[in-house]
């Protein structure tokens, strides 16, 4: 790559836009945010993502003014925020439900805020106009809400949040209401805005591909407390708990013991009657401790005669999903466990190799799988 | 056939109902007073044949009419009425809109209760209810024996029998109608609308006045409309706690009818005041229409 990477959270002279300092948010008895720190910094596209009820939109809400926390600070550029009103902030929100103002047209509703800073009419009809061509409404601006499409709705929500150059723009599941193929397109309209506008963005979702797709660093929520931070393809190849490494992809977890150490190299006993897996740690194991070893099933070969490689397991075909551009095969081990080995479908189907019944060997190297503590 | 059916039965009740009821009231608008039962000439007579039709016919006039323009009382006291229904619409709205918005704040376990409440005053005959008013408002009533026992005042306050007291009656026995159609307004309005109009720079002042009010407005309309229409032609609230300066068109008729047994001349009244009434209700019709293709 000819381009520099973006990472501002590597260099440790970056400032965070966002600082979230011990942040601890309670309603009643119920934790929804706990003891939480985290930096985010300019221009990131990043990405907050949990099953629901984990704490993301409650930490959103903070950022957009709509709740306090109950311990600790939010810094916006070195400044507290928990004193600042809503409609104080440099902070806009587009909402799930969008919130459009059904009484107004589209062009209202972009102008919307920016009336708001008392703009001189001129300008507000420039940035309006500016805001429909980069969200490809200038055809429907004189319309009502309920007369457009969902997809032309999200726009108008996305524009009317972004109108104001806000410092951060918050997206609370901006997706979620279209359907799946609008969704990857949108996904990659908004990066192209996000780079376009240079603005942060902070994203909600409960959707990994989403999260995956757009973002520039991903945290994993669980209970209130960010699991993991880190690029989308960290998150993926090298989770840092069997939590992270379920919710994001597809997993085959295996908890054994660690038996010997040979170089870097780590054995791990698993069950009885097969041979021990062969893998790379990354941390310290000390022997008998219990590992979580878990390899992504695009990783697990299949084959039908034993191969040279560091793991190789023996089993029968349980079940083969057929994802069309790729094919899931559940194997069955002599001791009961099911291996999920991946392949891509590059022939044709009537050209497939194995089916059901099949005995089969399920290979992978010893650097292909993650170790984990827990 | 079926289908025939089922239009004709609303068509055949309002014909029934309400178009020979006004026909007849017309026809007695175009009569002549008379000191006989039926208190009016002429009446038709159907033994004379067709001769009798046309000797009917050409005894009808405008008259009647013609004289509601000539004595003063009449358009003042449709004026007044006016005035009345319009200032009472506006309190009855300055009262109803808090409520209402307060009930669709509250929290949903609360909310049928408090419907509940709003509608329980239907239970009693609102005959009773506004006489209770007398009770109230009277100089030896409960509301001054209060005023003269908190020592807010040592002269008792002179309500019943004024404008004053007529307001408040029709302010009391209307606000459900208020309360009701900006209740089922607010209460669909989507709380993150608020949020979005704070976030975009909005007080919570400027978020009520540009998108709370906005988005009530149908029901506002609603609201007023069913308060004003039949405040315009109330009878029973202005006899009662109104006094003799009291001037509504409502009274007026009662009078024509059954003091001065001016039938004619009363359903003159009765026919202009219908007149006046379709205006509005029209312009309800068509609110309501309005309404439903927004949602649709």
């Amino acid at each position: 790559m000819a381009l520099d990477a973006f990472a501002p959270w590597e260099d440790p002279n970056a400032d965070p836009i966002i600082h979230f300092q011990n942040v601890t948010k309670r309603f009643g008895d119920f934790t929804a945010i706990d003891d939480l720190t985290i930096d985010i910094y300019e221009k990131e596209f990043f990405a907050l993502l949990g099953p629901s009820g984990c704490g993301k939109t409650t930490l959103m809400r903070m950022l957009a003014g709509f709740e306090t926390p109950t311990e600790g600070t939010i810094l916006l550029q070195g400044q507290n925020i928990a004193p600042v009103p809503p409609n104080k902030r440099a902070v806009n929100m587009m909402f799930q439900s969008y919130a459009l103002f059904p009484h107004l047209s589209v062009w209202e509703n972009i102008a919307f805020g920016l009336k708001r800073d008392g703009m001189a009419k001129n300008d507000i009809n420039d940035r309006v106009d500016e805001m429909l061509r980069l969200t490809r409404l200038e055809t429907f601006a004189r319309r009502k809400p309920h007369q457009i499409s969902g997809g032309q709705r999200q726009r108008v929500a996305l524009a009317r949040s972004l109108a104001k150059h806000p410092k951060l723009l918050l997206l609370d599941e901006p997706l979620g209401a279209l359907d799946k193929k609008l969704r990857q397109e949108t996904q990659f309209e908004l990066m192209d805005i996000q780079e376009k506008t240079g603005t942060t963005f902070v994203i909600v979702t409960h959707d990994q591909e989403e999260a995956m797709t757009v973002a520039s660093r991903v945290a994993v929520m669980d209970h209130g407390k960010i699991i993991q931070v880190a690029t989308p393809d960290a998150i993926y190849e090298t989770p840092n708990s069997t939590y992270v490494a379920d919710f994001i992809g597809d997993v085959n977890l295996i908890e054994g013991k660690a038996t010997s150490k040979d170089n870097d190299k780590l054995s791990i006993a698993w069950a009885e009657g097969q041979p021990e897996i062969v893998g790379t740690p990354t941390t310290e194991f000390g022997n008998g401790q219990t590992v979580h070893f878990a390899i992504r099933p695009e990783k697990v070969a299949i084959s039908a005669e034993k191969p040279e490689a560091a793991n190789a397991l023996q089993g029968k075909i349980l079940d083969i999903a057929y994802l069309g551009n790729i094919s899931t095969y559940h194997v069955e081990l002599a001791g009961g466990q099911v291996i999920k080995a991946q392949t891509a479908n590059n022939r044709r189907l009537s050209r497939r190799t194995f089916t059901w019944e099949d005995n089969v060997w399920l290979s992978f190297t010893d650097t292909a799988g993650v170790l984990l503590e827990r | 056939m079926r289908r025939l059916t089922l239009i004709a039965i609303p068509y055949v009740w309002l014909l029934a109902l309400f178009l020979v009821p006004f026909l007849i009231v017309f026809k007695i608008a175009l009569s002549d007073s008379a000191l006989a039962i039926p208190p009016y000439v002429p009446t038709l007579d159907l033994s004379e044949g067709w001769a009798g039709f046309t000797a009917f016919l050409s005894e009808l006039d405008f008259e009647n009419f013609v004289w509601l323009t000539e004595d003063d009382l009449y358009w003042k006291a449709y004026l007044s009425s006016l005035k009345i229904a319009v200032i009472s619409t506006v309190l009855t709205l300055i009262v109803g809109y808090p409520i209402a918005y307060g009930m669709a704040r509250a929290p949903q376990e609360w909310r049928a209760t408090l419907l509940m409440l709003v509608i329980l005053p239907f239970w009693t005959s609102f005959l009773i209810r506004v006489y209770s008013w007398m009770g109230i408002l009277s100089q030896e009533g409960y509301l001054n024996q209060l005023l003269m026992s908190l020592g807010l005042i040592s002269e008792p306050l002179i309500i019943l029998n004024t404008n004053t007291a007529v307001y408040i009656g029709i302010v009391y026995t209307y606000l459900p109608f208020m309360i009701l159609p900006i209740y089922s307004a607010l209460e669909k309005l989507d709380e993150s609308l608020l949020e979005a109009a704070e976030d975009l720079g909005c007080s919570r002042f400027t978020a009520f006045w540009l998108v709370t009010v906005p988005l009530s407005k149908q029901g506002i309309i609603a609201g007023s409309f069913l308060v004003f229409i039949p405040t315009l032609g109330e009878f029973v609230i202005p006899s009662l706690l109104g006094g003799s300066k009291t001037l509504m068109i409502g009274k007026v008729l009662w009078e024509e009818f059954f003091s001065n047994r001016d039938w004619p001349v009363a359903s003159a009244v009765a026919v202009i005041l219908l007149l006046i009434l379709v205006i509005p209700i029209i312009l309800f019709q068509r609110n309501e229409q309005k309404q439903r293709e927004a949602e649709g």
